[in-house]
């Protein structure tokens, strides 16, 4: 049994502790918004934060979560920064198929609370491991700046 | 042109029947749809399907209610190129519809309303969506505008042409009456639907052509609510994991499920039967994906290899390399109709060094004067390309979630060829087509995968749902795929080495085009077969030499049929290797004509409009001849153009990339400049147009499924790597204005890119690259 925080509910889940994060949030729980994409920390798909930290949750056990803050896609609605990053992603017109955004987000929103006015550069290295095959990163790099100057006004 | 009429205006007639059966049985002419019922009865993603029944259904691509909404069925799968949005914008426009109120819905299987007519069946791909749509979605748009007007003249009490319709608002001006849809749609349900309507002049367009116009999916991707096969879950249901076997071609002799079974989770381990395009295999069941695969990992599998292929990519290679040869210029073979085949060694019995026998050579295209290939009168130049198997990595590996009764069967799934998948699982399982329903959901990417001409994975699904109820699991199944059995699973774009022989005259004009190319067959063997025609798979040549007139043009093709690795089309098919060779081969003339590659390219396109002012336009924005500064002094820059015309568009790409010490290769500007006719939604070519160049860049340079004794080598994205954000270089795109009729975008930007790099490579460098991906070749590539 491991118990923690996934956005605003404590949840107790019985299975074992090597079942990665990932499929405790999307069979257990039923928040499909972290996706499969790699199942070995290749493509950023299935990110969620824990604690703050963008985390793949497709390598992470169910086990090291005990007792922490998870926070999926699904749980960024009421943030602002969350806002401001969803609105320019609409606004930008962003998505193409859309299956890593949910995880291109929720490490948009971690970059965003860790660096204000982050570069391209930064923006870069937080990023690169979000795999998008079709291909919307111009947009993505694009989109963060424009939340980033929304959040600065 | 014709045809695709005829069709569209018998789709309407069939939706015209539908509603006056319809609206005669029932009061005011509103009935619950056909379409309501299925996705109500599939599940609750429809806007509130059952709780307001009364709907105006015109025809069979809209639905109005009371509420104001819009409904536009869309009748071809968003996998992300945003034809969704398309299609509502197409319809909404005629609608003179306000665009917060329009709402899109994917179309059940049903090919007498929703069929491609550019495809003949219902289905996605060759970038014909808003092509084959562009009039049908309009007239449906402009029928719904008719009647609505229609009843609100008739419930004014004034004349129809005084009534204006603007974003979804229904107008007397002259008694400043006013009303929404929604209170006109009893009135107008109850009335006929019109035989003809008039189309819009384009200046008059709104919605097409808009570059605010956003994408109808944006806020569900962002939010992480957009319904994807991997995220459906129905009662009950179970996923299922499977076992494939390592080689092409084997088959499970027997297997032990005790340690499988043993997992706590583990609900059954099912059996399952292939075919000749789809290896059997076992599949392990839970409600749980992990611990399905935990069970489907610890089956114990004796696998018969008596069939299995042992094929290795370079024997594969290097076999079509021989076999590719072309006459020499003073040969008088250069009409022949069979090639010696070097080895036997790739096919399936390995080892076996049996002489094989010549393999056929069929001609594609041939024109002009076949004594022109001898002359010696001509400056030839000579070369060979040679491009990989490429698998296409969607991100969200393929999956299908299936429910079995003993009167129908159900699918969810990213759907991309309804009537072939709907006759492959009828055929399976003894049932009519109609007998098979299909829900579309999102897919999350497919690039060509998720149509399958065999309908491989989707049958895999069915034949594990089947084998589960024969076990007395009588629930959904759901197949999930990992990365690994997604890349292992065959269904590559084949590998292509493509032969070329072009000749120069005195002038340095191209005269002469001999090519003979060698690779498998996508169709063959399949239900699109029937296309193939004097041994020539279309989908293997199309685009070679394109759009260059050249008077002397002869385009052979070897196709192997004995490689036993299984091949499908890739983003843009055929294009994706021929342009490839094609303007390679074009740049290699140029530079033999002594001449600048983008204008030796402007010499032979002088007959084409078209094409010429796509080319020069990429040209001037890239700044071409323009002076390119080095960062550090051992930097070498350069700049490649290409021009490619495939789906009735055309790109002109031109790249600017540095070789840097020690070889290391950097992109660091694409520019693309775009003919697809009137452009619906510039904001969505644009990405696409970006996004099919970032898909070509990474096979481009580093993507290649190889395989050794029949092995794949790559399993996941460490050895197949995607393009990543670090990688992305500026990519700027630029519309021609048109107002010819839309062509697609979501193919085009992928086959240009290849070539403007290697072509930028000889600029910088002086080296020819031949031979795809770059990374062997060049040092550093992505490192």
């Amino acid at each position: 049994m491991r118990s923690f925080m996934v956005n605003d509910r404590p949840v107790t889940v019985d299975v074992p502790d090597e079942m990665p994060l990932l499929w405790v949030l999307r069979d257990e729980l039923g928040l499909t918004g972290a996706k499969y994409g790699c199942g070995r920390s290749l493509c950023g798909a299935c990110t969620v934060t824990v604690d703050g930290q963008p985390t793949r949750s497709c390598v992470t056990p169910v086990a090291a979560v005990d007792g922490k803050l998870v926070v999926t896609v699904e749980g960024l609605e009421a943030d602002r920064t969350a806002a401001a990053v969803q609105d320019a992603w609409v606004r930008l017109a962003v998505v193409q198929c859309g299956y890593c955004q949910p995880g291109q987000i929720v490490s948009a929103v971690a970059l965003l609370r860790a660096n204000a006015t982050p570069s391209d550069a930064d923006i870069d290295a937080a990023m690169n491991g979000c795999v998008c095959r079709c291909g919307t990163y111009l947009r993505i790099r694009a989109a963060i700046h424009e939340a980033a100057r929304v959040l600065a006004a | 042109l014709t045809r695709s009429r005829k069709r569209v205006a018998g789709a309407d007639d069939a939706g015209r029947r539908r509603f006056l059966q319809h609206s005669g049985a029932l009061t005011l002419g509103f009935y619950l749809s056909p379409t309501a019922l299925l996705s109500g009865r599939a599940l609750a993603q429809a806007p509130a399907a059952q709780s307001t029944p009364m709907v105006f259904e015109p025809n069979a691509f809209v639905r109005i209610r009371t509420d104001g909404s819009v409904t536009v069925i869309a009748k071809y799968l968003e996998m992300g190129q945003g034809v969704f949005t398309g299609l509502a914008t197409l319809l909404a426009e005629e609608l003179d519809a306000d665009w917060n109120d329009v709402f899109v819905e994917g179309a059940p299987a049903d090919v007498t309303r929703y069929i491609n007519s550019a495809l003949g069946m219902q289905g996605t791909g060759d970038s014909t969506s808003m092509a084959s749509a562009w009039q049908q979605m309009r007239q449906a748009g402009a029928t719904a505008r008719a009647m609505l007007v229609a009843a609100a003249a008739q419930q004014w009490n004034v004349p129809i042409d005084s009534i204006t319709v603007s974003n979804g608002v229904v107008a007397h001006l002259a008694s400043e009456r006013r009303t929404r849809f929604g209170f006109l749609t009893p009135a107008a349900a109850a009335l006929p639907v019109p035989a003809t309507v008039t189309l819009k002049d384009p200046a008059q367009f709104k919605l097409i052509g808009s570059p605010l116009l956003g994408r109808k999916d944006s806020r569900a991707k962002t939010r992480g609510s957009a319904l994807f096969t991997q995220d459906l879950k129905l009662p009950d249901m179970l996923i299922a994991v499977a076992a494939h076997p390592v080689r092409f071609g084997a088959s499970v002799t027997s297997f032990d499920a005790t340690a499988a079974k043993a997992i706590p989770g583990v609900v059954d381990v099912v059996q399952f039967p292939g075919d000749a395009y789809r290896p059997g295999g076992v599949a392990a069941l839970a409600a749980n994906t992990w611990i399905a695969k935990q069970g489907r990992d610890a089956l114990q599998i004796q696998w018969d290899e008596s069939q299995a292929s042992h094929a290795g990519s370079d024997d594969i290679l290097a076999r079509y390399r021989s076999l590719a040869q072309l006459p020499a210029a003073t040969d008088t073979a250069a009409a022949s109709t069979a090639a010696p085949d070097p080895v036997a060694s790739t096919t399936a019995a390995a080892g076996t060094a049996a002489p094989a026998a010549p393999l056929p050579v069929s001609v594609a295209r041939s024109s002009g004067d076949a004594s022109v290939f001898r002359s010696g009168q001509l400056q030839w130049v000579e070369a060979l390309y040679e491009l990989p198997y490429l698998a296409h990595a969607a991100l969200e590996p393929m999956n299908c979630l299936v429910q079995l009764t003993t009167q129908d069967v159900s699918i969810w799934n990213g759907e991309q060829l309804q009537t072939a998948d709907q006759q492959a699982i009828g055929k399976f399982l003894g049932m009519a087509p109609e007998q098979v329903h299909i829900t579309p959901l999102y897919a999350g990417g497919s690039f060509g995968r998720r149509g399958n001409p065999h309908a491989d994975y989707v049958l895999e699904a069915v034949a594990i749902a089947q084998a589960a109820a024969a076990a007395g699991h009588r629930v959904p199944i759901k197949l999930v795929w990992t990365r690994e059995d997604d890349m292992h699973a065959g269904y590559y774009r084949p590998a292509f080495v493509h032969a070329i022989r072009a000749g120069l005259d005195a002038s340095g004009a191209l005269v002469a085009w001999q090519q003979r190319s060698v690779g498998q067959s996508v169709l063959a063997g399949s239900p699109f077969a029937s296309q193939i025609s004097d041994g020539v798979d279309p989908s293997s040549v199309e685009g070679s030499a394109e759009p260059y007139p050249i008077a002397n043009l002869r385009i052979e093709l070897i196709t192997p049929t004995d490689v036993g690795v299984p091949v499908q089309w890739w983003r843009a098919a055929g294009h994706s290797h021929t342009a490839f060779a094609t303007e390679c081969m074009i740049d290699e003339l140029a530079c033999a004509a002594g001449s600048d590659p983008y204008r030796f390219r402007r010499g032979l396109l002088a007959s084409q409009p078209r094409a010429l002012a796509v080319l020069d336009l990429a040209a001037r924005r890239a700044g071409w001849g323009s002076p390119l500064t080095a960062n550090g002094p051992q930097d070498r820059r350069g700049r490649g153009i290409a021009l490619h015309v495939s789906f009735g568009t055309c790109v002109a790409e031109v790249a600017e990339i540095t070789v840097g010490p020690a070889g290391r290769l950097q992109v660091d500007r694409i520019v693309c400049a775009v003919d697809c006719g009137m452009p619906i939604n510039p904001n969505v070519i644009i990405a696409q147009l970006q996004g099919a160049i970032a898909y070509g860049l990474a096979a481009t340079l580093t993507q290649a499924i190889t395989l050794v004794d029949g092995v794949v080598q790559q399993d996941n994205f460490d050895r197949y790597m995607p393009l990543r954000m670090a990688q992305m270089p500026p990519i700027e795109v630029f519309i021609v204005p048109s107002r010819a009729a839309p062509t697609g975008v979501g193919d085009v930007g992928t086959p240009p890119i290849a070539p403007a790099i290697v072509n930028a490579v000889f600029d910088a460098t002086g080296q020819r690259i031949r031979r795809l991906p770059l990374a062997a070749q060049v040092a550093g590539v992505l490192t």
